[in-house]
């Protein structure tokens, strides 16, 4: 197994990780304490608020969030431990003795109003237009906490300009509070560093290197600060306006691609519980509201497994038959514009392991104003594409000067899954009462393959059902096709599969343990990298990564809050979903075989393809000039 | 910022690596190193001790803004702090700062053109039995009188 | 350097008396470590930065912990507006102050020692750093140090770069871990969980240089200077409207009067005891004592004589604030800034009453929810000038401030 390397996240944005006993059974591991008068037993250094938590007593958070280290600054969580001084973060504080908590005595909740209050106090914007109104953290805790005016005055200026160099993510300063959880993001989640505490005292901001833009320092538009804001501090380049007109436009031809993991996740802003599948009702949702076309994206996943496919079988022939001492293995994905961005800065002598292959976006934008304008008799420029992502990154990949190689634009707009819940909230559609549709032809029939590519592993997954049965002439031998060891949520997964009694034209790979390594988010990515520098994946042949924790499904532009717990829902429904399909393997297809005969003749990777469906990268490295 | 000047830059850095380590921990006597030579710490100069000790760019940003005595952008040669806390205040500190200003013809705060000095406010210098006190550079200077404020500082060079 | 009193000149009972470098050390080796314990305990010395922590309990703990490394860490980052005791040990008695730590790495089982100087102190930068030289030749650094087997023990001087809050331990390891210098969450405590995860003795200057005195004389000794609960001496930094301001050792228990007295303050209006982070004793309540029981104080004393306007006096101390606090927590942060934004309402009049009692109440708050003790002590000179001079404070209602 692969050695963990030591994070690259600074130890002040990791020191206050709490060490959880080590075993919950041995004696002693468990502590009874005194929690509002009642008498409970916790295990050793749990935290006060986690303590709370599983005795149904609520207490409001601001800066923790469950994915991000502990931070202990928001005071929100403030409560009474009997015997000291002061009142302490419960969600920093680590139960080691028998202490006596109370919850809500005066001094709590003024503290806990003061510190409202305050925070209010130097919050500009107003609620009305915010895009966070249904789910800022603090007008929740503003409401539920009694702060019904400004005691402390309010700042009726707006005094930061609004930063919107990037493509794909906006700050609006005015309305941070501080609480650092997209620095924790940043630096220790994702391991990026863009964003950190700038000045101090009062001064003290969340600012980039030398207060630059964010187009200008080593953003990958990740979006995983977005998601993790507890305001609308930070919040993607939303196009809907631009897409609207489109839609209003008669002359233009508006076609919109759905990713699985919106489809997975949007019924979250229409109050459905995580892990609702909504494919059908967001096809006739997308009609009403007046696009065009509404295609799969999975239709392009399982076009980018054909051509990634071939292209790592090919690697392997080079490798094994020709002995080309300069073939680039292991592999790497690439359908993750994030993953890709960082790559480039980061690593940038290692971009030729990348595959060359687009992502399923973009793949789909070429073909939709080269292919679909032929065959459906319409001139390219009148096309619109749209392509709802759970990504904020998918906005910068579209807006990339390489990706017109349609000779136009590829992919006109990156739609979020949030942003599009609003344009359908805007057209007076609750999307829950949609009766389902299908999509449309020819884009419109996927395989569960190219479905599963939104959660961690689902492109290792599908890549493996069609390799291992294009090399061996069976299927992975795998019930019900499930490959387990690409599923769940560790941050680094590794495995390999035997292949035996090759077909001839693979004889070479006969015997061959085909190894493979999965990692999401960018931390884990950097873990995998630095490995890869050190020669331990030297045996290794297929290196699935995704920019963002948990995959697709935990995406920069999908609904807010996340946690692990909701990513796993969106999981579920997406596997779900696959074992529904009948077909479950991209190579069966039945459009992805006809657009290899009509349209991209010499096959996967041919020059078509090439011309097409592939790309190439930017060597940027991380000098920030 | 000239090719040879930033090689010249980067070899210093490596040499400051060698002399403090290369960790986090070595960050800050880095910092203050560069600091002092160079009277600020440029962003090629961040970047670059960021790069050595594997630390982004953002968080030596970050450290250089927390502190007072590191500067992201390039001070006077030499920089007088005048202590501003309360025993100072009430030793006659606004005299030495009218004396001063008018000097240099510049405010607290500020740099003069020549880049000689820059006049900067700062708190308790631990001076507060000998007020008013400043310090230049890194000497100290207690009991001032507008005069001999003004004779320190035209005695800088 | 000009440093006011001459060494010669200075009087005390314990910190200000003759000291042989290296003669504690030798006690220490041959008593063994607990002895050294013991006689601490004895003394129940308590921390001299101003939170007033046991220290024996500090080091039994740090002793008691098996770590492959231990630190000892001398605070030297003396950044309290009014206090420039440190100052003085660091330049006059650095053997005491530097035994001290020895002893310290000794008794808890330490191989490093740091001390922490503040930026502004870098002038004695250079002196330190030979003195220490100076205890190497003499192998009072060092390996086996003083002839005993396995005893290795160094010490570096690490400087500050300017920020008050680095006087906070955590603030300071962070600080020395190459970090922005803001407090951690405690508990875990740094006797446990400091400097790079090791277990970390943090003292101020004065209390490890009590320590050899103490070995030496006994900490039975020491106890009976000063009171039942403030065992031993303190020294005071005065300064402000008096006509001897300086550093004076003094035992704990003297009332402000006769501080006031012995400094030679005339017309005293009020007195700042523990600096800005202190709290502002009108005259009416100058018997009271400096003392952990009553007036505690890491050593900081400034007198306002009568012609002093409290709410200038207030208003410095807001302006520090709002620029020393870290940024971190929301009530230092935030509560600061409108607590100044309080005080400039005072000045221009444009203030209600419900406002200020939202502000006083504001201020309790900051007291108790802060992260560090910082924040937990910001209000504290608002708050007490506002209770104790709150006829001057109001009446300046409208006609803005006279110049302190």
């Amino acid at each position: 197994m692969l050695k963990q390397t030591e994070s690259r996240a600074p130890v002040s944005q990791k020191s206050h990780k709490i060490d959880k006993p080590v075993d919950p059974n041995s004696i002693g591991a468990t502590i009874t304490i005194e929690l509002n008068e009642k008498k409970i037993a916790v295990p050793l250094g749990t935290t006060i608020l986690e303590a709370c938590k599983a005795n149904q007593v609520r207490v409001p958070t601001l800066c923790h969030h469950e994915d991000l280290c502990i931070a202990g600054v928001c005071r929100v969580c403030v409560v009474e431990v009997e015997g000291m001084k002061s009142l302490q973060a419960a969600c920093a504080f680590p139960i080691t003795s028998q202490i006596k908590i109370k919850t809500s005595t005066e001094n709590v909740r003024k503290a806990r109003r003061h510190i409202i209050d305050l925070l209010l106090s130097e919050h500009h914007g107003e609620c009305y237009t915010c895009v966070r109104n249904r789910n800022c953290e603090l007008r929740a805790l503003a409401s539920e906490y009694g702060v019904d005016g400004f005691t402390f005055g309010h700042r009726e200026k707006k005094m930061h300009e609004i930063d919107k160099s990037s493509y794909s993510v906006l700050r609006d300063m005015d309305k941070c509070i501080l609480c650092r959880r997209c620095v924790r993001t940043c630096i220790d989640l994702q391991e990026v560093g863009v964003l950190e505490a700038i000045d101090r005292g009062g001064k003290t901001h969340i600012g980039t290197f030398m207060g630059k833009p964010l187009s200008e320092v080593i953003c990958i538009n990740c979006g995983q600060c977005i998601n993790r804001c507890p305001t609308g501090a930070l919040f993607t380049n939303d196009p809907s306006d631009d897409i609207w007109r489109a839609i209003d436009d008669p002359t233009k031809h508006v076609v919109i691609q759905t990713a699985p993991s919106p489809r997975a996740a949007i019924g979250e802003e229409f109050g459905m519980p995580a892990g609702t599948s909504m494919t059908g009702e967001l096809n006739t949702a997308l009609r009403r509201i007046g696009f065009d076309k509404v295609f799969d994206t999975d239709f392009s996943a399982d076009l980018t497994i054909m051509e990634e496919g071939t292209e790592l079988l090919l690697r392997l022939k080079a490798a094994l038959v020709d002995k080309d001492p300069n073939v680039k293995l292991p592999q790497f994905t690439s359908c993750s514009p994030g993953w890709v961005k960082f790559i480039e800065h980061f690593y940038p002598e290692s971009l030729d392991y990348l595959s060359t292959a687009k992502s399923p976006q973009q793949m789909f934008g070429a073909l939709m104003k080269t292919y679909y304008a032929q065959e459906y008799n319409l001139d390219p420029k009148d096309i619109v594409t749209v392509a709802v992502m759970p990504c904020s990154a998918k906005k910068f990949e579209c807006n990339r000067p390489e990706m017109v190689d349609s000779g136009y634009k590829d992919v006109d707009y990156g739609l979020t899954t949030r942003e599009l819940a609003k344009m359908i909230k805007e057209a007076g559609i609750f999307l829950p009462e949609m009766p389902k549709s299908e999509f449309n032809d020819p884009f419109g029939e996927a395989s569960g393959a190219g479905l599963i590519f939104g959660a961690t592993g689902g492109v290792m997954e599908a890549a493996l059902r069609t390799a291992y049965e294009l090399i061996t002439g069976r299927e992975v031998p795998f019930e019900n096709l499930r490959i387990e060891a690409c599923r769940g949520f560790e941050g680094i997964k590794q495995a390999s599969v035997k292949l035996e009694g090759c077909v001839p034209a693979w004889s070479f790979l006969e015997g061959v343990d085909l190894k493979f390594v999965v990692a999401h988010g960018t931390a884990n990515a950097r873990t995998v990298m630095e490995l890869f520098k050190q020669g331990e994946l030297n045996d290794v042949h297929f290196v699935e990564i995704m920019g963002c924790p948990g995959g697709c499904i935990g995406g920069g532009g999908q609904p807010i809050p996340t946690s692990p717990e909701i990513r796993k829902k969106r999981a579920e429904a997406i596997y779900a979903e696959d074992e529904s399909m009948t077909i479950r393997k991209s190579h069966e297809n039945p459009h992805v075989k006809l657009i290899y005969e009509k349209f991209l003749t010499d096959g996967p990777c041919g020059h078509k393809s090439h011309e097409l469906l592939h790309t190439k990268y930017v060597k940027r490295g991380s000098f920030i000039v | 910022m000239l090719v040879y000047e930033k090689n010249n830059l980067m070899e210093e850095i490596q040499q400051l690596g060698k002399k403090h380590g290369i960790n986090r921990n070595a960050l800050i006597p880095i910092l203050q190193d560069i600091q002092a030579k160079y009277h600020g710490i440029s962003d090629f100069a961040q970047q670059e001790i960021g790069r050595m000790l594997s630390i982004h760019p953002v968080e030596v940003y970050s450290v250089v803004s927390f502190y007072s005595f590191l500067n992201s952008n390039i001070e006077g040669r030499n920089v007088v702090r005048l202590c501003k806390t309360v025993s100072c205040d009430l030793a006659g500190k606004c005299d030495i700062v009218k004396a001063i200003e008018r000097e240099l013809g510049i405010k607290f705060g500020e740099t003069t053109k020549d880049k000689r000095i820059s006049l900067e406010y700062t708190n308790c210098l631990g001076m507060c039995d000998q007020g008013p006190a400043m310090i230049v550079n890194e000497r100290v200077y207690g009991k001032l009188t507008p005069e001999a404020a003004v004779t320190i500082i035209n005695e800088i060079k | 350097m000009d440093l006011g009193i001459e060494k010669s000149a200075r009087k005390g009972l314990v910190l200000f008396t003759q000291y042989e470098a290296g003669s504690a050390i030798k006690k220490a080796i041959a008593g063994g470590r607990e002895d050294v314990l013991f006689e601490l305990r004895e003394s129940r010395l308590k921390g001299r930065g101003g939170a007033g922590f046991p220290t024996s309990t500090k080091w039994m703990i740090t002793a008691a912990a098996t770590a492959e490394k231990k630190y000892i860490v001398c605070n030297a980052d003396e950044g309290e507006p009014g206090t420039f005791k440190d100052r003085v040990l660091l330049m006059e008695y650095p053997e005491a102050v530097f035994d001290g730590m020895v002893i310290a790495g000794y008794t808890i089982g330490a191989q490093y020692g740091i001390v922490y100087l503040r930026g502004e102190y870098e002038y004695m930068f250079a002196m330190l750093k030979e003195y220490l030289e100076g205890m190497r030749a003499k192998n009072l650094l060092g390996q086996n140090i003083l002839g005993k087997e396995g005893f290795n023990f160094d010490i570096e001087i690490r400087l500050g770069s300017g920020a008050y809050v680095c006087g906070e331990e955590t603030a300071l390891i962070e600080s020395l871990e190459g970090q922005r210098g803001e407090p951690r969450n405690r508990p875990p405590y740094p006797v446990n969980t400091g400097y790079m995860g090791f277990p970390t003795v943090v003292n101020n200057v004065e209390t490890l240089a009590a320590v050899p005195h103490i070995l030496l004389k006994t900490g039975e000794w020491f106890r009976k200077h000063g009171t039942d609960k403030s065992t031993g001496s303190k020294l005071f930094s005065v300064s402000g409207d008096c006509e001897r301001p300086g550093v004076y050792e003094l035992p704990w228990g003297i009332s402000v009067r006769e501080l006031l007295d012995v400094v030679g303050a005339r017309d005293t209006k009020a007195v700042q005891v523990g600096g800005a982070s202190g709290v502002c004793i009108p005259k009416s309540q100058f018997m009271r004592k400096l003392s952990y029981e009553d007036a505690g104080t890491g050593g900081s004393v400034m007198v306002f004589n009568e012609t002093r306007s409290m709410l200038n006096v207030m208003h410095n101390f807001m302006d520090f604030f709002v620029e020393e606090s870290c940024g971190q927590c929301t009530p230092c942060r935030i509560g600061n800034e409108r607590l100044l934004e309080g005080v400039h309402k005072l000045i221009s009049g444009d203030f209600t009453f419900a406002y200020i009692r939202n502000l006083k109440e504001l201020g309790a708050t900051m007291q108790v929810a802060s992260k560090c003790g910082l924040g937990q002590s910001s209000p504290n000179a608002f708050l007490s000038i506002l209770e104790n001079f709150s006829d001057e404070i109001y009446q300046s209602n409208g006609s803005g401030v006279t110049h302190a």
